[in-house]
């Protein structure tokens, strides 16, 4: 199909789209008035169960199993990303040059990386109180490891992400949440039940389950988003295609801990 | 107009949909994705609005308060991480083929290689 056929066949689509849609929305309740029957139900449920954050709730208490398939989703497409971005037969790694690094940049990546960890922390560990949990925390707190890539350089970046232990903290975050789904068939209940005690509303340790899955999938997020930033950096960084390889070569599968090739100088920066 | 945010929903469907037709380049297209799948989640919180709400977070608001429907806000945040990793695994599928095919235009990748 040529170009032109394909985009005559998208505006006859899109025209055909935008007239349905376009009077479905004006069928639509009012912007901003609408009673909210679930929302209504979702916010009781919350707080019979002592969860502040109603959105934690929905996510980890009335919809556990809906987000557990999410979260699989998730794991499936990191480990996905590593087949694909693996190490190929036919080509090299080549060890980065480090790069000068103007100082403000350093000074300001070397004073936001402590303080995006501890705020991406913090978000996990409040999502059933205040706005976030695993999914934003996990983000921030994987982000800010990346801090010191462009503080320091990639060595100092490979040295405090041993990679395979965030692999396992991927599949341990994911393993955490079914455990906690069984745990609650053995105290008697259905899968995914809430059946921790629920605590008082808005301290730490409120929400019962709620609180332990958000854990998990903090833990399970950072963890993922490491490695796939990981990989990727990889390919941008280490990894040669065949036919632009410049001797030197790193026939190594795993990164990082050859902290005894880092001799070149490069240390002290 | 109350039914501004709905359909300014259904343009960026749109103008995702579009960018993916008219796309020569597997990369824009991946990022058309992304654009098309973001004009649910305004379609979502335009649903869940209510006026005059605030989040539904009842740490230091009275229990009474009016607040927004948590439940399309839920769904809302699950979909970005987990549509943010699977753009990531398409972007990881665009690096092998211009590895094995030497292009991203998807109007080059005609023939089969094996």
């Amino acid at each position: 199909m040529s170009s032109r056929v394909r985009l005559w066949v998208f505006l006859v689509g899109a025209a055909g789209f935008a007239a349905l849609f376009a009077a479905a929305c004006f069928d639509l309740p009012a912007f901003g008035t609408v009673p909210h029957p679930y929302g209504a139900r979702a916010m009781h449920a919350a707080l019979s169960h002592h969860t502040a954050n109603v959105i934690a709730s929905v996510n980890f208490d009335l919809r556990a199993f809906d987000t557990l398939g999410e979260e699989t989703i998730l794991f499936s497409a990191v480990i996905g990303t590593v087949v694909l971005l693996r190490q190929a037969r036919d080509e090299h790694r080549k060890d980065p040059e480090p790069a000068t690094i103007h100082p403000p940049v350093r000074r300001f990546a070397l004073l936001t990386l402590p303080l995006a960890l501890l705020v991406g922390l913090y978000v996990i560990a409040h999502g059933q109180i205040s706005p976030g949990g695993g999914f934003q925390g996990g983000v921030v707190t994987a982000t800010a490891l990346h801090l010191l890539y462009i503080a320091a350089d990639y060595r100092a970046l490979e040295r405090v992400r041993p990679l395979t232990l965030y692999e396992i903290g991927e599949a341990a975050g994911e393993a955490a949440y079914v455990i906690t789904g069984f745990a609650a068939v053995l105290a008697g209940s259905a899968f995914l039940t809430n059946v921790l005690p629920f605590g008082t509303l808005a301290t730490l340790s409120s929400g019962g389950t709620a609180m332990v899955l958000n854990a998990a999938v903090g833990l399970e997020v950072t963890s993922g988003i490491v490695v796939l930033l990981a990989r990727f950096l990889d390919q941008a960084v280490e990894i040669e295609e065949p036919g632009e390889d410049d001797g030197n070569p790193r026939h190594t599968g795993g990164s990082g801990g050859s902290g005894g090739s880092g001799g070149n100088g490069d240390d002290e920066r | 107009m109350t039914v501004l945010p709905y359909l300014v929903a259904g343009w960026i469907f749109l103008i995702g949909v579009y960018g993916l037709v008219t796309s020569r380049d597997l990369i824009h297209a991946v990022g058309c994705l992304a654009v098309t799948q973001s004009s649910t989640y305004v379609l979502l919180l335009a649903v869940g609005y209510r006026n005059g709400g605030t989040a539904p977070v009842f740490a230091d608001a009275p229990t009474n308060s009016r607040v927004v429907d948590p439940v399309v806000q839920a769904l809302t945040l699950t979909d970005i991480v987990v549509g943010a990793t699977v753009t990531a695994l398409l972007l990881a599928l665009v690096v092998q083929l211009r590895k094995r095919h030497g292009t991203v235009d998807p109007d080059a990748l005609s023939e089969l290689k094996g």
